[in-house]
């Protein structure tokens, strides 16, 4: 076992068949959990395939290789029934790069609906990405519920609304919700193998269109695992603007979801105060950073775009005149009794089951899981900024609610931190020449940990890069959260996660 | 369109529409002695909204989508308990004025001296949350909304397009029409010009207007500020409405027979 370069504590070990199950038990022994999982086809350097399997303990990250003996028909030991995630993570990997999972549990495809053929696996290397198949007939089972009066309501892909797809498949005893089955994949545009053909020192445009609301998580992500392979040491400055890019994505998404949960109970009023707060401080971001969302801010070596001395000022009055406008809309959000009737009790999810299903990010929190990766890692620069964790034990709606406005509290206060500590100096420093290397990257964002694992050429490329969404973990809990609530409750509920449907796709 | 579906569903619409507009034209808005108005009192009127609502139910589980089934059952669950509370509602004046005709009614209440009516006012208050519920406005529906697992009216109309669509669209207008003119009719009938005096035709206009502003206003506010309820909690709201009602009715009987 040894370390990997970087900041954030991680190790890498090589284990065979028997020890890969074997650390994964051990890991979930001592209160770990499985963070992601992938395989690379390493056929051309004369190797096989090798499964990867990141975990995320006390101690920091524990990447596992698992080379794989058999090249043309690679399998890997089971994981799902040590960690429920690894069910759909394991079905994505049979999808994309052939590798099965023995005596898995859901043998069905899960990104694979029917554009390509079964037995065809885009991420390995021999797959030409420009080709095209005849599209099959896409019968997938879902599992069915018997019993009188049980009947299945159909929801999506395409929805009333404009939203992103997805089809969720509800098992209802009139309008009292029994199971719901999700199912993802309507927008695998095939970003993971987009990858493999594009130099390491410019893919992070690519990490920043992976999901759009996320884009500073994950290209901090990127930026981070290529930093790690390649050795570079970044200024403070850089590190110092990178979270202040952080803060304000989280702020953003929070006050776009706290309006929409107003609206999705019908309290228009919500939509139209958060959508203003939000679009004020989109357009800070448009004006400071030349772009709403902030694609493209952070790239590897330090940030994009430098901050004046002159624009402290303006952030500052703007996180004030924030900070006064959140709090009287919280005031008016707790007094509410109609909206308060909606949010209390719906979609609960306990303590004990979020622990069971490895929750991460906001809807951990509002669990009772103490669990925030500027938290508990402090590098730079979070160990300066002092970030103070902020949990909520509900687990319902409400108590999503609560802890976005405890963030943004947090958050505005962090941006205040970072305005007025900014150190001195360059915000981005050159890359070294390119070299082959494996690197981590893992940052908390606004919806939970996002983990990039990037492998690097010899020749500049990016030779493998699995960026990680936060949603795969918390997917398969909304799953849970709606047993036992009712069908109209449902939106609200599935915004309350407000997971990413891009982000899973890839 | 749906192709599967039976001839109900292109059917409904025009049925709709067609008990809305004959509803409209009962309704005593600017003047009394409207030409329709012997054709049906209150009760047939309340049959009347009923009819539409047994089609518009039927068609939307034509299609034999979930969300259209959904939809009508859920509107059948509010409308089976809004339907007792309107007719309570409708019974107070009645009562005051001793029939069941909207033009007696509306004749009787505006051109009597000046008389407070403390069960009217009870009336008043469950006639607004039957409206609400009725009209698929918030607390009980989100006519905005985009949410088709939360639709009650708006689910039954998923599987309409084109004119079906409008015509449906214009009959539920009519209907919020339909129920802002009985409110003005039973709670505000001042200014509504008698049969026969085409004089005062544009006066009762320009009162109508003006009260159908102040209408709007308040259900715009009532709208703003409200949340929607979990669809369980409309038994309640409707309970509610219909518990008002009865004791405008108990206070009727208390105050002794009509003069």
């Amino acid at each position: 076992m040894n370390a990997l370069p970087g900041a954030i504590p991680a190790r890498l070990a090589e284990v065979d068949a028997a020890g890969w199950r074997a650390t994964g038990a051990a890991v979930r022994a001592r209160g770990g959990r499985l963070l992601s999982l992938w395989a690379a086809d390493r056929r051309d350097l004369g190797e096989g395939h090798v499964a990867f399997a990141a975990f995320a303990g006390a101690e920091g990250l524990l990447l596992l290789r698992l080379p794989l003996a058999n090249r043309d028909a690679p399998s890997a030991p089971d994981l799902s029934d040590l960690f429920l995630p690894a069910v759909r993570l394991q079905r994505a990997c049979t999808d994309l790069s052939g590798v099965a999972f023995e005596v898995a549990r859901d043998p069905r495809p899960w990104l694979r609906h029917g554009a390509w053929p079964a037995g065809v696996h885009p991420l390995r290397r021999d797959f030409v990405a420009r080709q095209s198949f005849a599209p099959v007939p896409d019968d997938y089972p879902f599992v069915s519920v018997a019993g009188e009066g049980v009947h299945e309501i159909p929801v999506g892909p395409v929805h009333a609304g404009i939203i992103e797809p997805g089809h969720f498949r509800f098992s209802v005893l009139g309008e009292r919700v029994l199971r719901l089955e999700e199912r993802l994949g309507y927008k695998h545009k095939g970003i993971e193998k987009r990858f493999e053909t594009l130099a390491a020192a410019e893919a992070h445009r690519l990490a920043g269109r992976v999901s759009g609301d996320s884009t500073v998580a994950v290209a901090w992500a990127y930026a981070m695992a290529l930093e790690a392979a390649w050795g570079v040491q970044l200024p403070a400055r850089a590190l110092w603007l990178r979270a202040l890019l952080l803060e304000r994505e989280r702020i953003a998404n929070h006050l776009g979801d706290l309006g929409m949960l107003g609206n999705d109970a019908g309290l228009a009023f919500g939509l139209a105060q958060f959508g203003r707060l939000k679009e004020c401080w989109l357009q800070d971001n448009a004006r400071l950073w030349c772009h709403r969302y902030l694609m493209d801010a952070i790239v590897p070596g330090g940030v994009g775009v430098d901050l004046a001395t002159e624009q402290h000022a303006d952030l500052h009055e703007a996180v004030t005149e924030l900070e006064a406008e959140v709090l009287e809309l919280r005031a008016v959000y707790d007094e509410h009794a109609g909206l308060q009737d909606r949010f209390r009790g719906c979609g609960q999810l306990s303590p004990d089951l979020a622990l069971r299903l490895g929750l991460t990010g906001i809807a951990a929190r509002a669990s009772g899981q103490a669990r925030d990766l500027r938290v508990d890692f402090p590098v730079l620069p979070w160990d300066v900024l002092g970030v103070r964790a902020c949990t909520q034990t509900g687990g319902d709606v409400a108590a999503r609610v609560a802890l976005r406005f405890d963030e943004i509290a947090e958050s505005l206060r962090l941006l205040r931190a970072v305005l007025d500590d900014l150190p001195e100096g360059d915000c981005r420093v050159p890359l070294p020449a390119p070299r082959a290397g494996l690197g981590l990257g893992w940052v908390e964002g606004w919806r939970g940990e996002v983990l990039v694992a990037l492998e690097t050429g010899a020749d500049c490329r990016v030779r493998r890069c699995h960026p990680h969404d936060p949603s795969w973990q918390n997917w398969p809990a909304l799953e849970h959260a709606v047993i036992g609530n009712i069908v109209p409750d449902f939106p609200l509920i599935n915004k309350s996660f407000n997971l990413s449907y891009a982000g899973v796709d890839l | 369109m749906a192709r599967d579906a039976s001839f109900l569903l292109r059917f409904a619409p025009y049925c709709v529409f067609g008990c809305m507009v004959l509803a409209a034209s009962i309704v005593p808005m600017v003047a009394t002695g409207l030409p329709f108005a012997p054709a049906a009192d209150v009760i047939a009127l309340v049959g009347l909204l009923a009819t539409a609502r047994v089609f518009m139910a039927l068609a939307a589980m034509d299609a034999g989508t979930a969300f259209g089934s959904m939809g009508a059952r859920r509107e059948m669950l509010v409308a089976g308990l809004a339907e007792p509370a309107l007719l309570m509602v409708f019974f107070m004046p009645s009562l005051i004025v001793g029939s069941t005709s909207l033009t007696t009614i509306v004749e009787t209440l505006a051109y009597q001296p000046f008389a407070l009516h403390p069960s009217l006012a009870f009336a008043a208050v469950a006639f607004v949350m039957v409206l609400l519920a009725e009209n698929a406005r918030i607390p009980v529906d989100n006519p905005a909304t985009h949410l088709e697992l939360t639709m009650i009216h708006e689910a039954m109309l998923l599987e309409y397009s084109g004119r079906y669509l409008a015509l449906m669209e214009w009959a539920h207008a009519l209907k919020l029409m339909v129920y802002a003119g009985i409110g003005i009719a039973l709670f505000a009938p001042w200014g509504v010009s008698p049969a026969g005096r085409w004089d005062l035709v544009p006066a009762a206009l320009a009162a109508l207007a003006a009260k159908l502003f102040i209408g709007g206003l308040a259900l715009a506010i009532l709208e703003t500020v409200s949340a929607k309820m979990r669809i369980f909690r409309a038994p309640e709201f409707l309970g509610m409405a219909f518990l008002l009602a009865v004791l405008g009715m108990l206070i009727l009987l208390l105050q002794g027979p009509p003069r």
